[in-house]
């Protein structure tokens, strides 16, 4: 089967590579993989969107049907918010808790937290935080990547390998770094108070 | 979930997998967690023994280059536009890394499509990639180079827009390859573009036409895993031994248009028995009979096991249309269901406009929105399937996050000063054009009021000032000068209109990654007085948050002055300057 997966955020946030080093890490692990983008005038701080499809099946096309993704994952709350439609029932949301306020109509953030806990399954992860304190701010998708391993239909030894051949050229620090990111989001998910 | 099982050669070692971490996204997102490529896929899949096939997780619009890459191009020319670029980008990587082919920018499509037409006529391969509003760019060697005998093969990649991602329509290039009456392939998916891409060369050498190869934003922004297989050597050089098959002296372009009619006759029969256009009939299908074309069959075979039956499909990558195959399904079936993707192209052909026997449904009968992209749930709405909601949203709507000009952005500068120097006239107009500085038209700035087509900016302010409206101000980028607004400009200093023209010099094209513009920097203003403008109104200024008070002093004396004035507002995109400091590290 198909299992979809909406990655949202804003421009400059790493949404793109997110869905890049999962589409990597599906295909390593066997599955059919379609991914998404959405570039060009979406780079510059405006909401940015890609849609990931695994399968252990040819994929017939890359956008994903409303109602039926298995997931969202925002590296932004209110991004996060905009792409309802798209989740299946029982699908989960994990998301990034700490807002980009970049607009001037942008909601409060503890009404927009609200808003994200009364959804029947949602996984708000601290990730900006946890992504400083794994080294570096901009390690902050991958945090959420770790945070949405449990969901993923890929081994989470695939993400960490992929992460030690991504990072190769950057040297140890780097990948030291995005995998302590890496695990600081799965437990992170597992245990929501972190 | 089961896994696929590691595709192997027939040697049996597993095949390579690896991802093109592509650059421009790498350094457009800006992000510590974006991996370096791991390894480089074109590299690779040159050093690659000749018979061993590769896979690799291409966007459609790469898979499309590195077909044309493989069916051994000597030259490829292109101008970025979304959702195109990456094509091309794909031809750079490879050709500075291994000095063949040809490649660089083009000042605009046109200069791009007769270079590569150059190329053909002395037998080599040439391809030519653009966005769809590209080919209006190029349509005047694009219509007539259907008349010279194509030598060496010619393919223009085209990518269109429908749901307006980053354009200003949603035009469908099938009507321009008909209206050339060349041939036109339209991918299913990316494996397809690849094969289709390599094909092309194949055909538009065996036809002696240009072929279009129409991709549209959904496939050539969507990864998938491709299979490449052994490239093929670039062509010798064989100059055409029949000038006068590419001289179009009325006398002989008669003849060749009676080639190009003869040549259509034999297009539509190899329409008909090609491997692109397949027609498959089903015992169960109720009376129900399915075009698709292109990405549509994707859509549609996603949708098939709700249905419950299985109509008669016939799905349509090549064109002209294959009209036994059309006219066959149309005998048996009771209503025909087309899905394509772009304007009604195929259904208004089927509809005609006396009535037809066969009930058809598209998006002029209402069965599908007539604007948009495609969906997978319009399809299926329009396959009589209930469409499924997803979880709704409480509450108000997230508000909108539009792009925005990035912060420090040299164009903001500019925008303050000009929003400043016309606060004190009654009316003005200001006439813009595409790229990142059409975002001025949103706030803060609202300082544009027109953006129409590469170039019409400056067109258009001397239109206005002529109707009698001043001060009238045009607004063009450094590129897009150089692309289209040279031509108008002249017309501006023939005519002594009392119109400004701002360029934004940014030394970049940044809407689509802050690519080099073609000119440095230095060469603009030498240009300017070149076409006779004025010495003592044309003025380069620096456009710096500093320097607003300046550049708006600067822009109010030249607003007055009741003639035309060129001013060149020049700081370096901060895009392009990170990516040229990114590069510099990478030691290139
Ligand atoms: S990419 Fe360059 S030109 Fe475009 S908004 Fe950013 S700084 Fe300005």
């Amino acid at each position: 089967m198909t299992e979809d997966f909406v990655l949202a955020g804003v421009g400059g946030q790493g949404v793109i590579s997110l869905g890049a080093l999962l589409a990597a890490a599906g295909r390593s692990d066997g599955l059919e993989v379609q991914l998404a983008e959405v570039h060009g005038m979406a780079q510059r701080g405006g909401a940015v969107q890609a849609g990931l499809r695994l399968s252990d099946k040819p994929i017939h096309g890359a956008l994903i049907p409303e109602g039926r993704a298995r997931g969202i994952l925002s590296t932004e709350p209110l991004e996060g918010l905009r792409y309802l439609r798209y989740l299946a029932p029982d699908g989960v949301l994990v998301t990034a808790t700490e807002p980009e306020a970049n607009i001037p109509d942008y909601p409060p953030i503890e009404e927009l937290h609200a808003r994200l806990n009364a959804l029947p399954h949602a996984v708000l992860v601290d990730a900006v935080r946890l992504a400083r304190q794994a080294g570096s701010r901009r390690a902050t998708n991958v945090v959420l990547a770790g945070a949405a391993s449990p969901y993923l239909p890929i081994r989470f030894e695939t993400l960490e390998a992929e992460l030690h051949r991504a990072f190769a050229a950057k040297g140890e620090a780097v990948i030291e770094i995005n995998l302590r990111a890496l695990h600081a989001g799965r437990e992170a998910a597992a245990c929501p108070a972190l | 979930m089961r896994r696929a099982p590691v595709a192997t050669d027939s040697s049996g070692v597993a095949l390579i997998t690896f991802f093109d971490f592509n650059h421009r996204i790498q350094d457009m997102t800006g992000i510590v967690a974006v991996p370096e490529p791991k390894t480089d896929p074109e590299a690779e899949l040159r050093s690659a023994p000749p018979d061993t096939t590769l896979e690799r997780l291409l966007m459609g619009d790469e898979a499309a280059a590195c077909g044309a890459l493989d069916a051994g191009i000597s030259a490829a020319y292109a101008y970025p536009g979304t959702p195109a670029t990456e094509a091309f980008e794909v031809v750079l990587r490879h050709s500075a890394r291994a000095g063949r082919p040809v490649a660089a920018w083009s000042v605009n499509e046109k200069t791009a499509y007769e270079q590569a037409l150059g190329v053909s006529m002395v037998g080599r391969r040439s391809l030519v990639v653009m966005k769809h509003v590209g080919l209006n760019v190029a349509a005047d060697p694009f219509i007539n180079s259907a008349l010279v005998a194509i030598n060496g093969g010619l393919v223009a990649v085209v990518a269109d827009d429908p749901g307006m991602h980053s354009s200003q329509n949603e035009q469908d290039s099938r009507f321009y390859a008909d209206f050339a009456r060349i041939l036109c392939l339209e991918p299913r998916d990316h494996q397809e573009a690849y094969e289709m891409s390599r094909a092309a060369f194949d055909l538009s050498e065996r036809f002696q036409i240009p072929v279009l190869l129409r991709l549209v934003t959904r496939l050539a922004h969507s990864r998938s895993a491709v299979v490449t297989l052994p490239g093929e050597p670039e062509r010798p050089i064989a100059k055409t031994t029949d000038p006068k098959s590419w001289t179009l002296l009325p006398a002989n372009a008669r003849g060749l248009w009676r080639r190009l009619v003869e040549v259509n006759r034999e297009l539509r029969e190899w329409s008909e028995g090609c491997s692109f256009n397949r027609l498959e009939w089903s015992d169960d299908d109720r009376g129900l009979g399915v075009i698709t074309t292109g990405i549509a069959a994707g859509y549609y075979q996603q949708n098939l096991p709700e249905l419950g039956f299985q109509p008669s499909h016939l799905h349509i990558g090549a064109y002209p249309l294959p009209q036994a195959k059309l006219r066959q399904l149309a005998a048996r079936v009771g209503c025909i269901l087309v899905l394509e993707e772009g304007y009604p192209y195929l259904e208004e052909r089927l509809r005609g406009i006396l009535p037809t026997p066969v009930e058809v449904r598209g998006t002029l009968s209402g069965h599908l929105p007539e604007t948009g992209e495609l969906t997978p749930e319009a399809v299926g709405i329009a396959l009589g399937l209930a469409s499924r909601p997803g979880i709704a949203l409480a509450g108000e709507p997230p508000p909108h996050r539009p792009p925005q000009l990035c912060q420090g952005c040299p164009h903001r500068d500019t925008y303050a000063a000009l929003v400043e120097a016309l606060r004190d006239y009654p009316q003005s107009i200001v006439n813009a054009d595409i790229g990142c500085y059409t975002l001025g038209a949103l706030p803060p700035y609202s300082a544009i009021e027109s953006c129409v087509c590469m170039g019409a900016g400056v067109g258009m302010a001397k239109g206005a000032s002529d109707a009698g409206l001043r001060p009238a101000v045009a607004v063009i980028g450094d590129s897009t000068f150089l692309h289209s607004g040279i031509t108008p400009l002249i017309d501006a200093v023939k005519a002594g209109t009392d119109m400004t023209l701002i360029i934004l010099d940014n030394a970049a094209v940044g809407m689509t990654g802050a690519q080099d513009t073609v000119l440095p920097s230095t060469r603009l203003e030498p240009l300017v007085l070149g076409l006779g403008v004025d010495p003592e109104h044309c003025r380069v200024l620096d456009a710096h948050p500093r320097r607003v008070p300046e550049m708006t002093e600067a822009l109010k004396q030249e607003l007055a002055h009741p003639g035309l004035s060129v001013v060149i507002a020049v700081r370096e995109c901060i895009e392009h300057a990170r990516l040229e400091k990114a590069r510099a590290r990478r030691g290139r």
